[in-house]
């Protein structure tokens, strides 16, 4: 389990731009990031190296911040992995409000946004 | 405490025979010496005699906010230029300003009513009184300045704006009392809390909050927010400024200083008085005034009027607080909008700050009422569905209040200007 980084932003050119460098600036690294939007704003979340670090610097610039317990999945990057994954937490009546992930050199990480993060760690951790 | 108990507790007949006294003289000293109201009331075919009792007031012509600035700037002054002692001014943001000029004896009311008015909140020479409002041609930082002094309260005449020392002097000198517009108040309080002040902990402990319309729920919010009882004072320049009329601890109205300004409260549209407890269009006569007596002076502001004696035991007539100046009405696909119709419900959101912008536009031939809202920190959430779940449910309050549809926008923190003295929260951008 490990903690996600949300902050809202307006939809407008160049905000984001305002995000990351604040982030920069802070010395903080993101690893990873996922935009959820509408037409009028969005929600940046990521996983960033010094989350406490983020948040100050943001606050700072008066962004709007949140941070969420999130689960962090390393899987083998093979046909079938993320469906194996998602029915275990099918399985346990555990919803999946979102996700994002990436793979690279035979692995995937994935974040999952859970609604028992905590039990879904468990489950996940044993496979 | 009751300053002056003798004038605020006095019986109503007692009270109408100090008010047919002073309108006599008020209305022969205008006619004698302002040609505009000499005119005005050749015209209507009366003349000073006419008036032999208070209720005669109905009988005398209205003035009217042109009046003053066709007027501009010595023209409506009753008193020879060198009894002018202090002259104030509007900003005339909206054509020519109008200038208001008081005499020593007006100054020394004006000291009077606004001690009445501190009192009335609950000040005592014992307080420490923090002037937030801004000092200069505007009537709120020195009226409030010569009030609290007259009072003999220690003031500390920081004036408005640069929020950082206001805050830093407030701790230091340990103030027990705020005197400021209710958006600064609401400014202040959160500057406070993003500053890591805790407002429980502080001596501050009465916020005397006037010069824009405002909402029961901002005020409740602003009690909250810095650990205070918030009151209502009212007042306008053309009349006098703050301490026109003031809330009590009843909070249930403002007693006016009917001594000085006699209120009534008329039908926009026939000009007819209505009875009490009848909303309606305030009008003011300055009954004491010698610099600027005004005659049934149209304030645009709405309220209704209550001559029952209040449980604090002051007999002046009280107003209801001002929710509206017919001036903020917005008409929207031809319904009548008052922007304070949405802070009521905004402020009994817990997800909304009190930072909000109304935007009118028009799509093609649609008016659009859209709301800026800066939500609250702690209920930001990482789903767009559940942000749009509180948006939808703000609409939804707002719409059952308002009648129409309206678009809720949230926005990043201080995108919303913040108010140091009157806060601007409309923009129209109708090209009508």
């Amino acid at each position: 389990m490990i903690t996600q980084l949300s902050v809202f932003l307006q939809n407008e050119a160049g905000r984001l731009e305002e995000m990351t460098a604040a982030i920069a600036e802070a010395g903080v690294n993101i690893s990873a990031l996922c935009v959820a939007e509408t037409a009028e704003y969005g929600v940046m979340r990521m996983i960033v190296s010094d989350t406490a670090k983020a948040v100050e610097a943001l606050r700072e610039k008066g962004f709007t911040t949140k941070l969420t317990d999130v689960i962090c999945v390393e899987t083998p990057d093979v046909p079938g992995e993320l469906n194996t994954l998602l029915s275990k937490l099918a399985a346990e009546k555990i919803n999946v409000s979102y996700m994002y992930g990436y793979s690279d050199e035979g692995t995937a990480k994935l974040i999952l946004k859970v609604s028992d993060p905590e039990k879904a760690g468990r489950l996940l951790q044993n496979s | 405490m009751i300053w002056n108990e003798t004038t605020e507790c006095m019986s109503r007949d007692q009270m109408h025979h100090i008010q047919t006294q002073r309108l006599k003289e008020t209305v022969s000293r205008v006619y004698q010496n302002v040609e505009f109201y000499r005119k005005k009331m050749q015209a209507m075919g009366i003349e000073p005699g006419d008036i032999k009792d208070a209720d005669d007031i109905v009988k005398l012509p209205f003035t009217v906010k042109k009046d003053l600035r066709d007027n501009y700037p010595y023209g409506l002054l009753s008193a020879h230029r060198s009894e002018i002692v202090r002259l104030h001014a509007s900003s005339g943001t909206t054509g020519k300003p109008i200038v208001i000029g008081l005499t020593r004896k007006d100054v020394n009311i004006f000291a009077e009513i606004v001690a009445r008015a501190i009192c009335s909140a609950g000040g005592t020479r014992d307080d420490i009184v923090q002037v937030a409002y801004g000092y200069g041609l505007f009537t709120g930082g020195l009226g409030l300045h010569y009030g609290a002094e007259n009072l003999g309260a220690t003031v500390v005449p920081i004036s408005g704006g640069n929020t950082a020392k206001q805050m830093t002097l407030m701790q230091d000198f340990g103030a027990t009392i705020l005197a400021c517009t209710p958006s600064y108040a609401a400014h202040i309080a959160e500057s406070l809390h993003a500053a890591g002040v805790d407002t429980e902990k502080l001596p501050l402990r009465i916020g005397i909050f006037g010069a824009e319309p405002w909402s029961e729920e901002m005020r409740h919010r602003i009690e909250e927010g810095l650990h205070i009882e918030a009151h209502d004072i009212y007042g306008l320049s053309e009349v006098m400024g703050p301490g026109v009329a003031c809330s009590c601890s009843m909070h249930d109205g403002l007693h006016i200083a009917e001594d000085h300004f006699m209120p009534e409260v008329i039908d926009p549209d026939t000009l007819e008085p209505v009875k009490d407890g009848t909303m309606g269009e305030l009008v003011f006569t300055t009954i004491t005034k010698e610099g600027m007596p005004l005659l049934r002076y149209r304030t645009r502001d709405l309220s209704s009027l209550t001559h029952e004696k209040c449980e604090c035991g002051r007999t002046n007539v009280r107003m209801s607080k001002i929710m509206a100046r017919s001036d903020d009405m917005l008409i929207i696909r031809g319904v009548n909008v008052f922007p304070s119709q949405v802070e009521s419900v905004l402020m009994n959101i817990p997800e909304a700050t009190t930072n909000y912008m109304l935007i009118v536009d028009r799509k093609g031939t649609m008016d659009t009422l859209e709301i800026q809202l800066e939500l609250n920190e702690e209920y930001m959430s990482d789903e767009i569905s559940e942000i749009n779940r509180v948006r939808n449910n703000i609409k939804q309050k707002v719409e059952s209040v308002l009648g129409i549809s309206v678009i809720i926008n949230p926005v990043e923190r201080k995108t919303i200007e913040r108010s140091e003295g009157k806060a601007r929260r409309v923009i129209d951008r109708r090209k009508i």
